[in-house]
């Protein structure tokens, strides 16, 4: 089955998904990241002209402040023209399909789409819907893929850590229904991290996620055990009604992140988190304040690894 | 009409018949296999020289989408899709708008099917009032007007009492109860098997225990009351385990399988391929190959289409918003043709699949060619192959995970009550 992320030359045509994308093409977009950090940090203006002329739309089907804004910002040190679009409030509650809205901002001559959506697959439907000029970057479908996010994460691991292959990285929490955690799982695997491991509850993990090729834990400190990075994930306050977890509490008291429990990992560890979190649910604010946690940094490195994807697109032919 | 089907290789699996042999049709009926019947004239000639003659297919499930959602499908457009894959007999599940709980629905689509004078229409009649699973139907008066079975189609059936009561009802009268196992607490939300692909893709999953769970119930219940339970769309290797372990306990049970899972699995949805979100999911690889060994050792009875025309617009859309469902009745043939070389079955038991076996299910007399049976046939080129794309299909349903597939065995005739209704 072809990859429908790459065009016949085996180069990027949309990014939909950190799964199935070969290793060259990851360093790269990291690579490209580094010199737009050095640009932003370099210089008085920010901006380069890279996607000067071009129409980026946000096509947003499911809310988001963080990502649509890194998203815009990133745009626009391109020097592209952003258009947002909030659809959750917007033509589908009038009726129209998914489709139609895409072929109605085709007509307006969009370049690029960044689509967010509540259900998985709804980016690759776009991309295999529109026309080969246009490319389409998945800013988080269900619980499928978010594939910017992970990689600004790789960005932050090796910024810090420099390589990849001498890693133990522990990603923690609500993994079942995380598109975060299947694209960090792809990206840290594809990159060569030997040991990738999650750490949840039974009811916050898919079937059969060991062949994702991780290691799965269910004890907090077994599980931080000697890492190197300590990747969080937010957990939804609806996962309560749900009968998956009996209170934020008692999911705290076991499996949030302490300085206790991160005195397991290795004493340079870094505790990353892609946002929003919950203090006192998922992280204390220790820890999340604390000497150890990147948490920052990754959004500052978010939109220089959004500005590399985006470039890198508006180069393919 | 009095035709002569000459030069054909007949298969009947009832009366275990592979050989050169030519039918002869007297005035609806079949007069005579072999030599013809004294002072034959023959109206018509049919030369199936090279072909295969089998009784007409007789397809369990096959949605016709009347009342109530002709924009997914007609009467017209699914009967002709009956004929071009040699069906003469279906049966349609009550899932329509509204469902099949009323004795005047029931006659309605029988009458308008009639008139088209195509496939015969046995309705399987709703087993609770609009399939909401609280009260029972009118089972004597559904039955009177032309019910063979009566059923929740996918609507499931969560309250157990009324599932025993039902039972309890329909055994009382000798009535069949067709029900597809599924829980309905565990399969919520759930559009794809719970494994490998749904983990990896991020779709709400369906597990296996949620047919195993409801099938368990069933076959319980069943043995409670010795209602005829006929269990559709078994789709995991555990429930296959079940039904063969309940029938070899002497339970009267049958079973049935869609011919997509007889060849499909959970990979198959690849990228998202909404023309995979079938009910009941795609399940794994070692499910599928559990449910091709139900059908070698006959724990599944037959196998089905389980047609289900969808209009394109709710197929344009993410995996989890499609709606479910593949056509399907003009694959039947050649999908259970390819099984069979796939899996070295003989013709004969093959065929029985789709002809004899969903027949007993229904008790209908169709499904073989028997002298005096009513003269349904099907003749079809066993080497013909032919490309799977919209133009090709008659019926209004679009929809298929075989599309682009290449298809090997094609129906040149389709008799029904002695008239040739379909040609090519």
């Amino acid at each position: 089955m072809n990859n429908p992320q790459l065009n016949k030359n085996g180069e990027l045509q949309h990014l939909l998904s950190t799964e199935g994308l070969p290793v060259r093409i990851l360093r790269n977009i990291l690579d490209k990241a580094t010199e737009f950090v050095n640009v932003a940090e370099g210089r008085e203006i920010k901006k380069v002209p890279l996607l000067h002329g071009k129409s980026v739309f946000n096509i947003f089907f499911e809310n988001s402040t963080r990502t649509r804004t890194t998203f815009e910002i990133a745009a626009k040190r391109l020097s592209a023209d952003v258009v947002n679009l909030n659809i959750g409030s917007s033509s589908t509650s009038k009726g129209e399909t998914l489709l139609d809205t895409v072929d109605n901002l085709c007509a307006m001559h969009a370049d690029m789409f960044i689509v967010r959506h509540s259900s998985s697959g709804a980016a690759h439907l776009i991309a295999q819907h529109v026309a080969p000029e246009i490319h389409v970057i998945n800013a988080g479908d269900g619980r499928h893929a978010h594939p910017t996010q992970a990689l600004l994460d790789m960005f932050t691991i090796r910024h810090y850590k420099k390589e990849f292959h001498n890693l133990r990285v522990a990603i923690v929490g609500d993994v079942l229904h995380s598109r975060v955690a299947r694209s960090q799982i792809h990206a840290l695997t594809t990159l060569g991290v030997p040991e990738v491991r999650v750490v949840a509850p039974k009811t916050l993990l898919p079937t059969q996620v060991e062949k994702l090729g991780v290691r799965v834990f269910h004890d907090m400190k077994q599980g931080l055990k000697d890492v190197d990075v300590v990747m969080m994930l937010r957990l939804q306050n609806e996962r309560m009604q749900g009968a998956l977890l009996p209170s934020a509490q008692e999911y705290f008291k076991y499996y949030g992140l302490t300085q206790e429990r991160l005195a397991q990992a290795k004493s340079d560890a870094i505790v990353m988190h892609p946002g929003p979190m919950n203090r006192g649910v998922e992280i204390d604010s220790s820890v999340a304040d604390g000497s150890q946690s990147v948490i920052l940094p990754q959004v500052t490195f978010g939109i220089a690894v959004r500005m590399a994807v985006m470039s890198i697109l508006a180069g393919t032919k | 009409m009095n035709i002569h089907i000459k030069n054909g290789r007949l298969i009947d699996p009832l009366n275990k018949i592979d050989a050169r042999q030519d039918v002869y049709i007297v005035d609806k009926r079949i007069a005579a296999i072999g030599n013809a019947p004294q002072g034959f004239v023959a109206q018509q000639v049919i030369d199936a020289n090279g072909l295969i003659v089998m009784p007409g297919l007789v397809d369990v499930a096959a949605r016709l989408r009347e009342p109530g959602y002709e924009y997914k499908a007609t009467l017209e457009s699914e009967m002709d899709a009956a004929m071009a894959g040699g069906v003469t007999s279906l049966s349609c599940p009550p899932d329509t708008d509204p469902p099949l709980d009323e004795p005047g629905l029931v006659e309605m689509l029988k009458h308008r099917a009639r008139l088209l004078n195509q496939a015969r229409v046995f309705p399987v009649g709703a087993l609770t009032y609009g399939l909401k699973g609280a009260e029972l139907t009118e089972m004597i008066e559904l039955t009177e007007a032309g019910c063979k079975a009566f059923s929740q189609a996918d609507a499931l059936l969560t309250d157990t009492r009324v599932l025993l009561r039902a039972m309890q009802y329909a055994a009382t009268f000798g009535y069949r109860v067709w029900l597809r196992p599924q829980d309905a607490f565990l399969a919520k939300d759930g559009v794809a098997h719970d494994g490998e692909v749904s983990t990896r893709l991020g779709l709400p999953a369906i597990p296996v225990v949620a047919e195993t769970i409801a099938l368990a119930t069933m076959l319980q219940l069943a043995r409670e009351t010795g209602v005829k339970l006929h269990v559709c769309r078994i789709s995991s290797a555990e429930g296959v385990e079940m039904v063969r372990a309940a029938k070899r306990q002497g339970l009267a049970v049958t079973c049935d399988v869609s011919v997509n899972h007889v060849h499909l699995s959970e990979m198959d949805i690849g990228f998202f391929d909404a023309n995979c979100h079938l009910t009941p999911p795609l399940r794994s690889q070692r499910d599928k190959a559990a449910l091709r060994a139900g059908l070698l050792d006959g724990t599944i009875d037959a196998i089905c289409s389980n047609h289900s025309p969808v209009d394109e617009d709710a197929k344009q859309l993410p995996f989890a918003e499609a709606e479910s469902g593949a056509t399907g009745m003009e694959l039947l043939l050649p999908l259970v043709l390819k099984w069979a070389e796939q899996d070295d079955v003989p013709m004969l038991d093959a065929l029985a699949r789709i002809t004899i076996n969903p027949a007993q299910l229904l008790g209908v007399k169709m499904g073989h060619l028997s002298i005096g049976a009513h003269a349904d046939v099907c003749v079809f080129d066993p080497t013909t192959t032919w490309k799977v794309e919209p133009a090709a299909l008659k019926s209004q349903g679009k929809n298929t995970p075989f599309n682009g597939h290449t298809m090997q065995g094609r129906v040149r005739h389709t008799i029904v009550e002695g008239h040739v209704a379909f040609s090519i």
